[in-house]
């Protein structure tokens, strides 16, 4: 086996593993008032930060392209209340089209 | 609220996050092929590109072990890239736990399933069958859908346009910022969200790649527990 597929493998089981030790923390650590009200707030945090990390990743760090586009026009959709599927719709209407006109 | 009494559990049922997560499901899946064909590109064989999305199977963990070979960096380097990118998912599967608690074989398949999307269609949910069905139907939709797609890209990767002509990381942009939306309904989440938002942009050109959604999740925890102590002292 080659030396780059015994890295494959390693980072693979070091994702997993990542992902499973999260499941394997004790019930009991999980019931504390303090977890529930945490949890609350770091969904908004995760999300929101998703949400940038989305839209400005560049190869070294920071890129500002028409993922911003996207953004406003995603925005501008929930504000008229409009569904899931519309607003994911909107986002990659608004991204496309820009990139059309010459945006990067 | 009818449908919520209605909700019978049952895990595929077409309801708005079953909706939520087979849309979801499409956008991401399509950028496994650019992944395929990028990894391809970058020096690895076929079945390596297989693996990686069958197995590490986490976006940009993947994205960064290929970005890193393909740059002529060591595969040892590219480990460690990978690494601290996934590291975010046991913050996910911790609340995921605590959120759905799959008992016995289901939480080692709700680990390799456990990603960014998954984690945030069903923690955008009300009930908890919604939370159960959100996860499951996008975990699993994004996996076979991302898997077909590797192999797709890694076959044919030179013939097929871009995903950004198609618009598609606008797409996983506005999907992220429709799963926060109905949680901004007052100041306080809505100040901890452009908090968030400001730190992760702010620590991203001078971290490592994956380490600033950590410090936002640090952010989090600093303040639910400044605003626990908060209500405990009006509460006394």
């Amino acid at each position: 086996m080659s030396e780059l597929w015994i890295w494959i493998l390693v980072a693979c089981a070091a994702a997993y593993a990542t992902k499973i030790i999260g499941y394997l923390v004790p019930a009991a650590w999980l019931q504390h008032r303090l977890v529930t009200q945490i949890s609350g707030v770091l969904t908004v945090a995760l999300l929101a930060a998703l949400v940038a990390m989305n839209t400005v990743s560049g190869d070294d760090g920071l890129a500002f392209d028409a993922r911003i586009g996207a953004l406003l026009a995603a925005a501008v959709a929930l504000i008229l209340r409009a569904p899931f599927i519309v607003v994911v719709i909107v986002g990659a209407g608004a991204a496309a089209g820009l990139r059309l006109l010459g945006v990067p | 609220m009818d449908d919520a009494l209605k909700d019978d559990g049952r895990l595929l049922r077409l309801t708005p996050a079953a909706r939520t997560g087979l849309s979801i499901s499409l956008a991401v899946a399509l950028y496994g092929i650019s992944f395929g064909a990028l990894a391809v590109a970058s020096g690895l064989t076929f079945w390596q590109a297989v693996a990686l999305s069958a197995l590490m199977f986490t976006g940009g963990s993947q994205f960064a072990f290929i970005g890193v070979l393909a740059s002529g960096g060591s595969p040892a380097t590219a480990f460690t890239g990978a690494t601290m990118l996934s590291m975010r998912n046991t913050i996910y599967a911790v609340q995921l736990k605590a959120l759905l608690n799959p008992a016995g074989a289901a939480k080692y398949a709700a680990a390799q399933v456990t990603i960014d999307e998954s984690m945030a269609v069903s923690t955008a949910q009300e009930s908890r069958a919604e939370q159960r069905r959100g996860f499951w139907i996008t975990g699993v939709g994004v996996y076979i859908g991302w898997n077909i797609a590797t192999v797709i890209g890694a076959v044919a990767g030179d013939f097929i346009a871009e995903p950004e002509a198609l618009g598609l990381d606008g797409a996983v942009v506005a999907a992220f910022l429709a799963l926060l939306w109905p949680r901004l309904r007052s100041r306080e989440p809505w100040a901890l969200a452009v908090l968030a938002a400001l730190v992760t942009t702010l620590t991203m050109p001078l971290v490592p790649a994956g380490i600033p959604i950590l410090i936002a999740a640090g952010v989090a925890v600093v303040w639910g527990l400044i605003s626990s102590r908060r209500q405990q002292e009006v509460a006394a």
